[in-house]
């Protein structure tokens, strides 16, 4: 009953949140990055199940292929295919000629020719459906006809082999989800820590927040160096390591909050009511924290993605055949010379992603921040 | 009200507290990162393979590392204590005090340089900004400052390489070259352009904040030239928030930038202690860490103290 008369009754005024959300979305730059983190979160999610490749897959015929619309085999890159193939299985090539969009390729060889051996022309990335036409009566020569297999590397290839496209997406994955949850590890860590310091007060804040002090001038980059180097590379003690150095902002800004709020006069009014410290916690302290946390934690995400792509940079943070923006940043470094798309699309995905993610924490500070209004 | 800031013995007072209180946090400092690194799995010696046992035996009682944990632990705060930080164990050649000797000279040279230049430009168009707010200009400056904060410096290293090294041949791709000139421009152009960002972001953002100011108001209203308010008055009140950023820019800049030292291959203190790291060169490690905690805590207390010189409203207690 009182339930219901509750729901029934108009709403007085509107909320923070409600006013915070019309806000941000008059925010043109905070609104759109929104959009554009979300395309690109789905896109890394999603893209890797649609795109023709496998992120392991090696094309060995397609090594550092330039990005292109159009299909691979180029059609003066044939030549070389068919070569490489028949010299793979040991027969001689007397000659390959394009019929209604098949090759016919006519191989001959001093002993009689293995008709399985059009497995060696299988195995090219170039050519499938190989089948003999032809054969010599000595088993000496042989016609084969194989399709040609068309292929599209809209990104290129790296320098085994591999699409850069589909490698780019699931690096982003990595990326977006270390992000997310170190991020998630920190504000936990933070919030906790902060709260108990800024809400006990007295001497166990002093020490709490002593100590926040000292691991403040602790050369941080070097410890999640050593953490990483001294205790394996692996996937959750990395962004374990990440997460549990970055919590120290957070701490400090949620102790002062705490400390704000438990001063304020609607404290001390609920307090003079009789109203519990659980329930003064619940209804005044973490409804006004919230926007603070929310905030900061926008702006802790790239700040990780950041962190880990500098580790996987330095080779010491996501292992090969996974891959992050970072490890591809750190391939594409180091084969500018010939192939600068490896640098420029994991560049582009990583660094539009930080300019969005930061819009979006600015935008919600603006939002939030009561002080501006 | 008594503690005048410049009264010489309060400042010196205070001074002398900072650094006493350092002195637990060093100590903090250098056990965490000693225990931590020796609970790890791995040793300095164990990665040369076919290693014989009495060769590694020797090497080992050596350097003392045939001991027990704490005794190695008090063995190092001794040699700390005086100053030595003990050899290399993976360049015999070298002790750690003589790497450092040649690693940070280079380190600082490039650090200082690119926090002098970050500064002085960051300034200039952070002000120029606050003073054409919501102008083209201030646009232009906003723009640059959130590229320059957001790009990471392993994406602007490579394509500085890739413009000025392998496009225009104006710098070589990397290499230190005994110093020449020439191999400065890209690494330091790598470690000034985010300081700039942030430095251009926060003057235009305190320098826009002072202009609104009381004082400001009074000097127009005295009829003081431009060029002596914004100088003389609302520049002294916008620097606080710059000086405060400054000191552990300086810190993290001067004690080398991992990633710019290893992209150009300099050989500066960052890229020892990512090697260090990979061989358990333990004393290096160490020495890096210490060394780099020094210059941290060195550099917060000259911004404390500098924030007393150019705001006299704070003080000392």
């Amino acid at each position: 009953m009182t339930d219901m008369a509750l729901e029934k009754a108009p709403a007085a005024g509107r909320s923070l949140w409600a006013d915070a959300w019309s806000r941000l979305k008059a925010n043109k730059a905070a609104f759109w990055s929104g959009i554009y983190i979300v395309v690109m979160a789905v896109v890394c999610i999603a893209g890797p199940w649609f795109t023709p490749h496998e992120f392991t897959t090696i094309y060995q015929d397609y090594t550092r292929v330039p990005p292109s619309l159009s299909s691979y085999p180029k059609p003066e890159m044939i030549d070389q295919a068919v070569k490489d193939a028949v010299k793979r299985s040991r027969a001689e090539l007397s000659g390959w000629e394009e019929v209604a969009g098949k090759i016919k390729m006519t191989v001959t060889s001093a002993k009689p020719i293995d008709e399985r051996m059009t497995r060696y022309i299988d195995r090219s990335s170039v050519f499938e459906n190989a089948v003999v036409e032809e054969k010599s009566d000595d088993g000496m020569k042989l016609v084969i006809s194989a399709d040609v297999e068309r292929l599209h590397f809209y990104f290129g290839t790296d320098t085994i082999g591999r699409d850069l496209l589909t490698r780019t997406l699931i690096a982003g994955r990595v990326s977006l989800a270390i992000g997310l949850l170190a991020g998630l590890v920190a504000v936990v860590i933070g919030v906790l820590y902060g709260a108990t310091a800024g809400f006990m007060g007295g001497k166990t804040d002093e020490v709490m927040m002593r100590i926040v002090d000292i691991l403040y001038s602790l050369p941080f980059i070097f410890f999640v160096i050593m953490l990483v180097v001294f205790f394996g590379r692996n996937f959750v003690l990395m962004f374990l390591a990440v997460g549990a150095v970055l919590w120290l902002d957070m701490a400090r800004i949620v102790r002062g909050q705490a400390l704000s709020i438990r001063r304020q006069e609607y404290v001390q009014a609920a307090e003079a009511l009789g109203v519990t410290r659980g329930g003064i916690l619940l209804r005044h302290v973490v409804p006004n924290l919230l926007g603070p946390v929310v905030i900061y934690m926008t702006l802790l995400v790239p700040q990780v993605i950041i962190l880990e792509s500098f580790l996987s940079y330095l080779g010491l943070g996501v292992q090969e055949p996974m891959s992050s923006w970072g490890v591809l940043i750190s391939q594409g470094s180091k084969n500018m010379p010939g192939a600068n798309w490896l640098l420029f699309f994991p560049s582009f995905f990583l660094t539009t992603t930080l300019f969005a993610l930061n819009f979006i924490g600015d935008g919600l500070r603006d939002a939030l921040d009561p002080k501006d209004r | 009200m008594s503690s005048q800031p410049f009264g010489g013995l309060v400042m010196l007072r205070y001074v002398l507290k900072r650094l006493l209180t350092a002195i637990p946090t060093m100590f903090v400092i250098v056990t965490l990162s000693f225990f931590l690194m020796r609970v790890a799995p791995g040793g300095p010696f164990n990665q040369e393979k076919g290693l014989n046992p009495v060769i590694k035996a020797n090497l080992e009682k050596q350097f003392h590392l045939d001991e027990p944990l704490v005794m190695q632990y008090l063995y190092y705060l001794n040699d700390l204590l005086h100053g030595n930080l003990g050899p290399s164990y993976n360049l015999p050649e070298f002790t750690v005090n003589e790497l450092f000797a040649k690693g940070l000279p280079i380190s600082i040279q490039l650090g200082a340089t690119a926090l002098v230049l970050a500064l002085f430009f960051g300034s200039l168009m952070g002000i120029a900004a606050a003073l054409r707010q919501n102008k083209p200009a201030d646009y232009a400056v906003i723009a640059t400052a959130t590229a320059g904060s957001t790009i990471p410096s392993f994406v602007i290293a490579p394509l500085i390489q890739l413009a000025f090294g392998l496009g225009l041949r104006w710098l070589p791709v990397g290499g230190w070259g005994d110093g020449a000139l020439i191999n400065k421009i890209g690494p330091i152009l790598t470690l000034m352009l985010p300081q700039v960002a942030i430095v251009a972001r926060l003057m235009r953002g305190s320098m826009i904040e002072s202009l609104r100011s009381h004082h400001i108001r009074t000097a127009r209203a005295l009829g003081l030239s431009d060029y002596a308010i914004i100088i003389r008055h609302a520049l002294r009140g916008a620097l606080l928030p710059v000086i405060s950023y400054a000191g552990p820019a300086a810190a993290a800049l001067i004690t080398g930038s991992i990633i710019v030292e290893t992209i150009f291959a300099i050989p500066g203190v960052g890229r020892y202690f990512v090697e260090a790291a990979l061989n358990r060169d333990y004393t290096l490690v160490m020495g890096t860490v210490v060394v780099i905690a020094i210059f941290t805590i060195l550099f917060n207390l000259v911004v404390d103290v500098l924030y007393a010189v150019v705001d006299p409203r704070v003080r000392y207690d």
